[in-house]
């Protein structure tokens, strides 16, 4: 295939870079899920466990020493309201 | 910058569990997604974060169906597309409209994938080239700002782009690239 350099720069400037919090939102994703997976397991598994989580969820992540951010916090409710 | 670790390597590294081989998977596809949602089907700001997300995360877990690794980008392709359109038609549902696809944007598609193929041979030149290449380019940096960021006069880093670019070129037309230093 035949280029020359102007559309060369053309075609680079088709792909700038995505919004950073996005691509670490998204790489983090198999972080955020097994962290999620384990306390909803463990959730389910124990009741007394299910029972503070529900309570005061931000409270029981601390305890297990897991940041209550804000989107880990919304999947676990909306993963209990189910 | 980027690694030189295949499509098809990498796929297999994710779906073995490998985080970093994950982080660099979205690194690598995600200037791709975001151009789809932004500019083949116009979507805004708000939405084309939504399905910049969903896209990933279908990904991650589907990931195990995909039957050939090395057309991950292709099925990425598809699957954004897909999702757009699904969000298209779920606004049209309060505002309706006949189409909800904006025109165009096959060829867009096409377009973007010839800038993917350019954007991917960018990893076979030198870093420098790449990190010049990228900033001026894809992130619309002055010379000035190239210039302090990579402690370099202005003047050279105009003549650094047109070297790297020709070197990029080469490539791109399956010439040996030259030896000398960019």
């Amino acid at each position: 295939m035949s280029y020359d350099e102007t559309r060369i720069g053309e075609l680079l400037r088709r792909l700038p870079p995505a919004p950073e919090g996005w691509v670490r939102a998204a790489q983090e994703l198999p972080l955020a899920r097994l962290g999620l997976d384990s306390l909803v397991r463990r959730a389910e598994e124990d009741a007394d466990f299910r029972r503070r989580l529900v309570a005061d969820l931000e409270a029981a992540l601390r305890e297990e020493g897991v940041e209550p951010e804000p989107a880990v916090v919304d999947a676990l409710r909306r993963r209990f309201q189910a | 910058m980027a690694s030189q670790a295949s499509d098809a390597a990498l796929v297999a590294r994710c779906r073995a569990g490998d985080q970093a081989a994950w982080s660099e998977l979205v690194e690598r596809f995600s200037r791709y997604v975001y151009a789809i949602a932004v500019q083949a089907f116009r979507l805004q700001y708000s939405d084309a974060e939504d399905v910049f997300q969903e896209v990933f995360a279908r990904a991650y877990q589907q990931l195990g169906k995909l039957r050939d690794d090395a057309a991950i980008k292709p099925w990425l392709g598809q699957l954004t597309r897909r999702i757009c359109i699904d969000r298209l038609r779920a606004s049209a549902r309060e505002t309706p409209t006949d189409e909800v696809e904006p025109g165009g944007v096959d060829q867009t598609l096409e377009e973007l994938d010839e800038a993917f193929a350019v954007h991917e041979a960018l990893r076979a030149v030198p870093e420098h080239c790449q990190e010049v290449l990228d900033r001026f380019f894809c992130r619309d940096e002055s010379y000035a700002t190239i210039g302090e960021a990579l402690e370099l006069p202005a003047g050279t880093i105009a003549s650094r782009i047109s070297r790297c670019l020709a070197r990029l070129k080469d490539l791109l037309e399956g010439k040996k690239p030259a030896t000398s230093a960019v």
